[in-house]
């Protein structure tokens, strides 16, 4: 089985195949974060440059310790003003990079569709590190991962997202992998945020947070932003907080063995309460662990579609 | 000295003729004869054997972009690119680079039309004093210069209040308000169609409703003044019913219809391809087949370009930032052949009259193929297939996703005024 790929734009566009390799290779990765040296020489002689036009820690520091850990080298471009602010189109900054010769461009942008648009006009791999609420791919991945590490399987499964599912990345490239994987996907919140439209697909959508938990194996909470109040999006946080607040008390009924999930970083005390974040079920530091081992498997699987084209070349 | 056209087929709405084969005599500019077998010497002879001649056709709705904005467009460039698709007249929306909200301006884009356009110009003047919504212009004033409509394109009047005035005010010059039909607050930041596609893709949607309100927020308004409007670019089903319901009515209301719009949907911007980013949005299979309906039972008055130019480095950028619009002038006729004659749609007089009901809803004088008219001409080879390439674009900007597309039915000969300014598919000034 060979990843045919050559950029990781979105999950949409992935088969389960795909899928399934990505968390298979993710597995020996992790093994290796317990020995005592975390290197492998895949990425050696390769450049891999981090490209966002967005604030993020998490992410970047989790792509930059993958790509170290698989001997590549690293540039971080981090640019706090979007390009057209800055003067430099972003096309004319990509094609810089690839006049240095990168090999692979991971970007983060607050505009959906930009991974798509560089693919197809520069020659490097590009890894999508999230564009605006399109999707996040690599989250979602690590996602799965964790889900299919704890539950042993995904399919047949009853996962909730909560949250601002309309202006979410991280939810939608989660959809279209918990589907592809055959799990059943509830999406909760607001109306405003989680709009009927979306029960397509064989999505169910609730507004009742205790109707959403009942019988979940797992409960994705995302991150609400609290902009979208000024948006006019939801009242307040407060009463965002008493309706769809993950806490002891909605999770009274839950399954007692359900995994609790939050991408990060957490509102503590808005969508997730201190006791739920830190509580047993909790898995959300290990979700930063397998970031790293699932960034890795994807980095690795390019890679080594790279090693097959220039051998082309060669011949 | 002048021209012949040979075993023409007459399509002319304006004088009710629908397919008698005559033979046109053009000297100094005029028709001066519409018979058959017209025998002469020394006349420069078109064989239209086969081919529609219409009344030299109308595109009420471009953007020439000057003055401003003339690396993406001029008028120069822009009326080679309508002489290109069988437009003898074209009408200039205001929203130029500063607006053309003064008589100054009208004079500006009139005396440039004059100097340097092949094509009949019409200037539509601003609604509001530097588009900025606050307060009229001299409509008066603007009127008697020429401006033909007023409009605040691009923007919506959103002040209902100063839309009223508007509609009453512009009574007394017999001028239409073309509207811009948005209302700012729903269609926010969005980028394209609010549906199933935009939720996917993570394009933040414009509704269909912000159309809707505003166009019934219009009709109310345009029953209660007795004005004039016209319904720019309508786009969406809900737009066309109340339309079709105004004017069951008797409420005074036009409108016109892009050909982006009844051929395309938003599943085109599935790949984020900025060229399909257009304002009003590429909307939904079922919204473009109302507009089809609408079309066929008369409820769209006009099919319009909105020939948007913008410069590639522009359209080359994120899908956010990338402006609104495409090219249209050399596409139109090609696309209402293509997607509408041909799938018999609309019939061939039909569409024509789509095509010159312009010059109705502007007042423009037009007596169409008579004898002692303007001799204002378009042929259209309806059979003629050809592919778009990028470069044979004549318009300033290629801002189109039809390039590459293969097209049955075109423009062959455009005359403006008794002079050839296109044929066979090349310009000639």
């Amino acid at each position: 089985m060979n990843f045919t790929h050559k950029h990781l734009l979105d999950i949409e566009s992935l088969s389960r195949e795909d899928i399934e390799l990505i968390l298979d290779t993710a597995i020996p990765f992790k093994e290796m974060f317990t020995r005592s040296i975390k290197k492998a020489p895949t990425l050696r002689g390769k450049t891999v440059v981090n490209l966002f036009y967005e604030p993020s820690t998490r992410t970047r520091i989790s792509f930059e310790i993958a790509e170290k850990r698989l001997s590549a080298d690293v540039v971080n471009v981090q640019t706090s003003s979007s390009s057209v602010v800055k003067g430099e189109s972003l096309i004319d900054t990509v094609k810089t990079l690839e006049a240095m010769k990168a090999d692979i461009v991971v970007i983060r942008h607050s505009c959906a569709g930009v991974p798509l648009f560089l693919s197809k006009r520069v020659s490097a791999s590009i890894i999508n590190a999230g564009d605006g609420r399109h999707e996040h791919p690599t989250q979602a991945l690590l996602d799965l991962f964790t889900i299919k590490e704890k539950k042993g399987k995904i399919e047949g499964l009853k996962v909730l997202i909560v949250g601002d599912i309309l202006n979410s990345r991280v939810a939608r490239s989660n959809i279209f992998g918990l589907l592809k994987l055959g799990a059943e996907v509830r999406l909760a919140g607001p109306s405003t945020l989680v709009p009927e439209s979306f029960s397509k697909k064989g999505i169910k959508v609730f507004h009742r947070l205790e109707e959403a938990l009942e019988d979940a194996d797992v409960v994705n909470i995302l991150r609400i932003q609290l902009e979208r109040q000024k948006q006019k999006l939801f009242p307040s946080i407060r009463e965002y907080n008493h309706l769809y607040g993950i806490d002891e008390k909605s999770l009274k009924n839950a399954k007692s063995d359900i995994l609790v999930m939050h991408p990060g970083p957490m509102n503590r005390g808005i969508e997730i309460s201190d006791l739920i974040a830190d509580g047993a079920n909790s898995v959300i530091n290990e979700q930063v662990t397998n970031g790293i081992a699932v960034r890795m498997s994807v980095l690795y699987l390019l890679a080594a579609n790279m090693k097959s084209e220039s051998k082309e070349e060669e011949n | 000295m002048g021209f012949l056209i040979k075993e023409a087929t007459l399509l002319d709405p304006i004088n009710s003729e629908n397919g008698s084969v005559r033979d046109i005599l053009v000297e100094n500019g005029r028709i001066v004869r519409i018979g058959e077998n017209i025998q002469t010497k020394g006349h420069e002879v078109f064989d239209c054997k086969g081919k529609y001649v219409t009344p030299g056709l109308i595109d009420m709705h471009c953007h020439l972009r000057e003055p401003g904005r003339e690396d993406e467009e001029k008028i120069q460039t822009g009326t080679r690119s309508a002489a290109m698709g069988g437009f003898t007249s074209v009408a200039a929306m205001p929203n130029t680079t500063p607006p053309v909200d003064s008589v100054l301006g009208v004079k500006f884009v009139q005396m440039l039309a004059t100097r340097e356009g092949i094509v009949n110009v019409y200037p539509i003047a601003a609604i509001t004093k530097k588009m900025e919504g606050e307060e009229l212009t001299e409509i008066g004033d603007l009127t008697a210069q020429g401006a033909v409509a007023i409009s605040d394109d691009g923007l919506c009047v959103m002040n209902a209040e100063l839309m009223r005035r508007a509609l009453e005010y512009s009574k007394m010059f017999d001028i239409p308000v073309i509207q811009h039909s948005e209302d700012k607050n729903l269609s926010a930041d969005g980028m394209m169609n609010e549906g199933e596609i935009s939720l996917w893709l993570g394009l933040k949607g414009i509704p269909s409703v912000a159309e809707e309100v505003i166009v019934s927020r219009d009709i109310l308004l345009a029953k209660y003044t007795s004005g004039r409007l016209h319904v720019a670019h309508v786009s969406t089903k809900g737009s066309v019913e109340l339309i079709r319901k105004a004017k069951q009515e008797k409420i005074k209301v036009t409108c016109e219809v892009t050909p982006h719009h009844f051929t395309l949907t938003d599943s085109c911007l599935k790949t984020f391809d900025s060229r399909y980013k257009v304002n009003p949005p590429l909307r939904s299979e079922e919204d473009r087949e109302a507009i089809i309906e609408g079309l066929k039972d008369g409820t769209i008055d006009a099919i319009a370009t909105d020939h948007a130019p913008h410069t590639i480095f522009e359209k080359e950028q994120e899908f956010d930032y990338a402006p609104f619009g495409m090219i249209g002038f050399e596409t139109a006729v090609p696309l209402v052949f293509t997607e509408l004659v041909h799938k018999k749609i609309l019939s061939p007089y039909v569409a024509i009259k789509k095509l010159l009901e312009g010059y109705k809803i502007l007042n423009i004088r037009n007596e169409g193929l008579r004898e002692g008219a303007r001799a204002d001409i378009t042929v259209i080879d309806p059979d003629f297939v050809f592919t778009y390439k990028k470069e044979d674009i004549i318009s300033k900007s290629c801002n189109t996703p039809f390039i590459d597309r293969e097209f049955r039915g075109a423009p062959i000969l455009t005359m403006v005024g008794g002079r050839v300014v296109m044929k066979e598919r090349k310009i000639l000034l």
